[in-house]
């Protein structure tokens, strides 16, 4: 049956269950699919830090959002323009916030009468006026589901599983989309259980079926592929791009590669993601604790290794000890704190950018580190690679800020190969040296040279002991601590000579600077690009660089009439700003919500500053 | 190892730094230092292949005093890093120095899991019952009752026993010693280096400022012959001023028997095997107080067992053979790609 078919620019998609429906498979097969096929993607998966919170409520409510397209999209995307809702609780957490003219996707199995009065509901939302608005599909999606698979034999509870798979089907009609790769997908996974490989295969040939039969809506959507550079491109997580990011480093620097880390969410998948890579020499040692996790790794970069340990927020808190350890002795690790909602245990599941002054300054004694902070899913490829970078070729630890939302978000990646990247210089010394002290430093970077166990003559000791500049030998002197503080804030500061210029977006645009860091650099890209799309005078400049700052900072900050900061907390960027570049005056704009920002926000926002006086 | 008895590398005191030793006068850890001097030396250890990881505490100054590879950590977390350097290099021969309230206090946690991995790392703890550094608390070995600047009223809390914690951690190498025997020290410094897996000495150590004369009864010249039990391996449990006292198996329970009383012959005296896996003897030994028992001295427990980074690096090169990725290349174009073209 051929149906009319509308060709979008881009779309956006939620996935919405309960935490034990399987949304998060359904978004993530969706996404490779898209992906594949050529489309920009960004995604956000959002669900609850209880592993199967209480079915049927609105508590329990996994989601996944996926914005696809052919251009414009930098973000998520605010609102769905598909709602897929398994039960009414998904309905109802999502209601507040759906474009206008929404297509809602519903099983109505789950609408029964205790569902409809567990989600909160009155009364039935399908029936009454409250989706009057939207474009409602209604299936029987469980029931359908269990006949398809009737003749396979399964128990109830494997055959009600695949009912995700079912809901996926109709999805991928609707968007025209092929179903092999999905396919293909459940074939590898379940080799040694190929029933449920069926299964699943079944139902999602079913919902397809079941959509085109039905014809689920008159005109069906074609997204065509993004213009993208040429070149070969994956999907990608950020927590897996930390990973390779981290193991590419580790080549081109020519070392082992040690990670010393304890289970915390989000930041897991990192260690998930490099264990699996053994073949590539990866030493993946899962502590006893957070504490064990940065000491293992701040001992193996002693011995010579990559050393990096993996965290979020309160697992911060706990190696603040051992990172002034690493700053003391001026060994190179990589600290990655993947943000969560704080402060204690916090918002496990949801993103936050509030660890900032935690990293910059949170510990004691005067202890500068490095901090930078990665932008995208796909960017935290390259910021795992020049936090080693940095580690290495300046003898510091480096703490490296990602989120929640790139951890766990997605988009394709220009595959590198490693000969696109550059050579790691680590600053080793590799044989006796007659010249060489512990603390004799290199003059342009102050650096200290990395001297591991096993080199004949070469014995010292290090520690935690405030240490004499000449000797390295343990030392009290007043004037000795004196001068050490100053050569550590120095080093620290000498990396601005080693990074590039800070660029910004916007044609000589003096009215408003929006500046931004971290993991909302695509939502705030894409916010500024309508409004520039628009005329208005507004210019876009993105940090990385947190601690030092790049040199050029306050040359571009002169040039505008207002600074805008925009970031999730309440003003952490803005003040450490003021602390370090007081001259200017800076406007704040922030969300503590666990949430990302909405383009929508930004653009109210901005246009606010845009029309004062 | 065949040519040490004959030809030593370095003599005890080219092992020394040159860095000034500040330890009080009459402190135990002189003894310590002295014994790992010798055991090093005899062991032909050379002094680039060793690394010394110490955490805070009077102990844990250690590195400083000797010439080989050093690193003075943070309170109670040497175990940790000390299971990086390990991890990190496996040919390097892994010194950990600590205290009791370092690695049984602050540092309980990687103490308990560093034992339990039996890593190939020495961990050489110092036990004076005190804490030293902060002048004189109470530590988890601190006797029950005991009197310090933080306990005016006396203690009211048991302290650990170092042996059992370490066997109820699955260790598989424990001993014990006097810091007033350096022979007898030395010897089981040079054991716990052969041990392969985590080797536990404990040296009864004197504070001579804060706690001195803690260990008196079990060391004193008068009382040493009757308060302490050598162990060795393969001989008769005997002890006593003239090496006529024994122990003796009892239905459940060790008792002290003399040979020649109560008809008892050295036939009855139990001997000591520190291999054997089951550590209920060893435990018992553990055990043993004064003034019923002596205390067990010398390598109690000695067995073997898998070897954590044995195992972890023996997994890494099993995937380097064995896996079909052989380049990151090859894994960044694995699974699902796409190609877009101009």
């Amino acid at each position: 049956m051929d149906k009319s078919k509308t060709i979008l620019d881009s779309v956006v998609i939620k996935f919405a269950g309960d935490s034990g429906d399987g949304m998060q498979l359904a978004g993530t097969l969706f996404t490779d699919t898209t992906a594949v096929l050529g489309n920009a993607i960004a995604t956000f998966p959002d669900f609850p830090s209880e592993i199967r919170a209480p079915q049927g409520t609105v508590a329990g409510v996994s989601g996944f959002q996926i914005h696809f397209g052919s251009s414009g999209v930098h973000s998520p995307g605010d609102a769905p323009d598909v709602l897929v809702a398994m039960n009414p609780a998904a309905l109802k957490a999502n209601l507040h916030n759906l474009k206008p003219a929404c297509i809602i996707l519903v099983d109505i199995d789950s609408f029964g009468k205790k569902d409809i009065e567990k989600a909160g509901f009155t009364d039935n939302p399908l029936t009454d006026n409250t989706l009057s608005d939207y474009k409602v599909i209604e299936g029987p999606i469980t029931s359908l589901t269990k006949a398809a698979l009737a003749d396979l034999g399964l128990d109830n509870k494997s055959a009600d599983r695949c009912k995700n798979m079912f809901t996926l089907g109709m999805v991928f009609w609707l968007f025209s989309e092929p179903l092999e790769q999905t396919i293909q997908f459940f074939e590898q996974k379940f080799k040694k259980n190929p029933v449920i490989g069926q299964a699943n295969i079944l139902a999602l040939k079913s919902g397809y079926n079941y959509a085109l039969t039905i014809e689920a809506v008159k005109t069906s959507f074609t997204i065509l592929p993004a213009k993208k550079a040429s070149g070969t491109y994956r999907n990608i997580t950020g927590n897996q791009a930390t990973a390779w990011g981290f193991m590419a480093a580790a080549k081109k620097a020519g070392k082992p590669l040690f990670l010393g880390s304890y289970p915390i969410t989000p930041a897991t998948d990192i260690m998930h993601e490099l264990t699996k890579h053994k073949w590539a020499g990866a030493k993946v040692f899962q502590a006893e604790d957070e504490i064990a996790g940065i000491c293992s790794a701040i001992g193996a970069a002693f011995a010579g290794n990559i050393a990096i340990t993996t965290t979020s927020g309160p697992g911060m808190a706990l190696k603040t000890e051992a990172i002034g350890l690493a700053i003391m002795t001026e060994l190179p690790i990589v600290i990655v704190n993947v943000q969560r909602g704080g402060p204690s245990t916090g918002l496990p599941t949801k993103t936050e950018q509030s660890d900032l002054m935690q990293a910059v300054w949170g510990r004691n004694g005067e202890s500068p580190i490095v901090v930078i902070s990665a932008s995208t899913p796909a960017d935290c490829f390259d910021w795992a690679f020049e936090a080693t970078r940095i580690a290495l070729e300046h003898m510091t630890p480096v703490i490296l800020l990602t989120e929640s939302y790139l951890g766990n978000g997605a988009e394709p990646w220009k595959i590198k190969t490693l000969s696109d990247l550059p050579q790691i210089k680590p600053l080793t010394l590799d044989a006796f040296d007659a010249d060489w002290k512990p603390y004799k430093r290199d003059e342009a970077k102050l650096a200290r040279k990395w001297v591991a166990p096993g080199i004949e003559g070469l014995q010292h000791r290090i520690g935690g002991l405030e240490k004499d500049a000449q000797t390295g030998n343990v030392s009290h002197n007043p004037q000795n601590h004196g001068v050490m503080v100053d050569i550590r804030k120095e080093k620290v500061a000498r990396v601005a000579n080693f990074i590039p210029d800070q660029k910004y977006k916007g044609k000589d645009a003096k009215k408003l600077l929006v500046v931004g860091w971290g993991g909302q650099f695509g939502i705030l890209f894409g916010a500024v690009n309508d409004l520039q799309k628009e005329g208005k005078y507004i210019a876009f400049t993105h940090f990385n660089y947190i601690n030092p700052l790049p040199k050029n900072t306050a040359e571009i900050f002169a040039k505008f009439d207002k600074i805008l900061v925009c970031e999730l907390n309440s003003g952490q960027f803005a003040n450490y700003l003021r602390a370090t570049l007081p001259q200017f005056k800076y406007e704040q704009f922030n969300k503590v919500q666990g949430l990302p920002f909405k383009i929508s926000e930004l653009k109210n926002k901005f246009n606010e500053l845009l029309e004062e006086k | 190892m065949e040519a040490a008895a004959t030809q030593c590398l370095f003599k005890p005191k080219d092992y020394a730094s040159d860095q000034e030793v500040k330890w009080c006068p009459g402190c135990g850890d002189y003894a310590i230092i002295n014994a790992v001097q010798k055991a090093f030396s005899e062991l032909n250890l050379k002094k680039e292949k060793v690394a010394i990881i110490s955490g805070i505490g009077c102990s844990s100054r250690f590195p400083y005093y000797m010439d080989t590879y050093g690193f003075h950590t943070i309170h109670g977390r040497p175990a940790a890093v000390a299971t990086g350097v390990k991890l990190a290099n496996p040919e390097l021969s892994v010194w950990m120095i600590s205290g009791d309230g370092d690695s049984l206090a602050i540092g309980g946690n990687h103490f308990i899991h560093a034992v339990r991995r039996n890593i190939n790392i020495n961990l050489i703890l110092f036990n004076n019952e005190i804490y030293g550094l902060t002048k004189g608390q109470y530590s988890p070995t601190s006797e029950r009752g005991k009197i310090t600047k933080s306990s005016p009223f006396g203690t009211v809390e048991s302290p650990f026993s170092v042996g059992e914690l370490v066997l109820g951690a699955q260790g598989q190498f424990y001993a014990r010693v006097p810091d007033t025997d350096v022979k007898l020290m030395t010897q089981v410094i040079i054991e716990a280096e052969k041990h392969q897996g985590l080797s536990l000495v404990e040296v009864l150590q004197n504070c001579v400022i804060f706690n001195d004369k803690t260990h008196a009864e079990i060391t004193n010249k008068e009382n040493k012959a009757n308060n302490q039990l050598i162990l060795e391996h393969g001989k008769p449990m005997l002890f006593g001023e003239n090496n006529n006292k024994g122990i003796r198996l009892n239905g459940l329970e060790l008792e002290v028997v003399t040979i020649g009383e109560n008809g008892i012959t050295e036939s009855d005296i139990l001997v000591h095997d520190a291999t054997t896996k089951s550590n209920v003897l060893h435990n018992m030994l553990i055990q043993m107080k004064l003034p019923e028992f002596p205390i067990a001295m010398g390598v109690i427990r000695n067995t073997e067992a898998s070897v954590f980074d044995k195992e972890f690096t023996a997994q890494i090169t099993n995937q380097q053979e064995t896996s079909k990725l052989k380049s990151l290349d090859d894994l960044f174009l694995s699974g699902n790609t796409f190609t877009i073209k101009d």
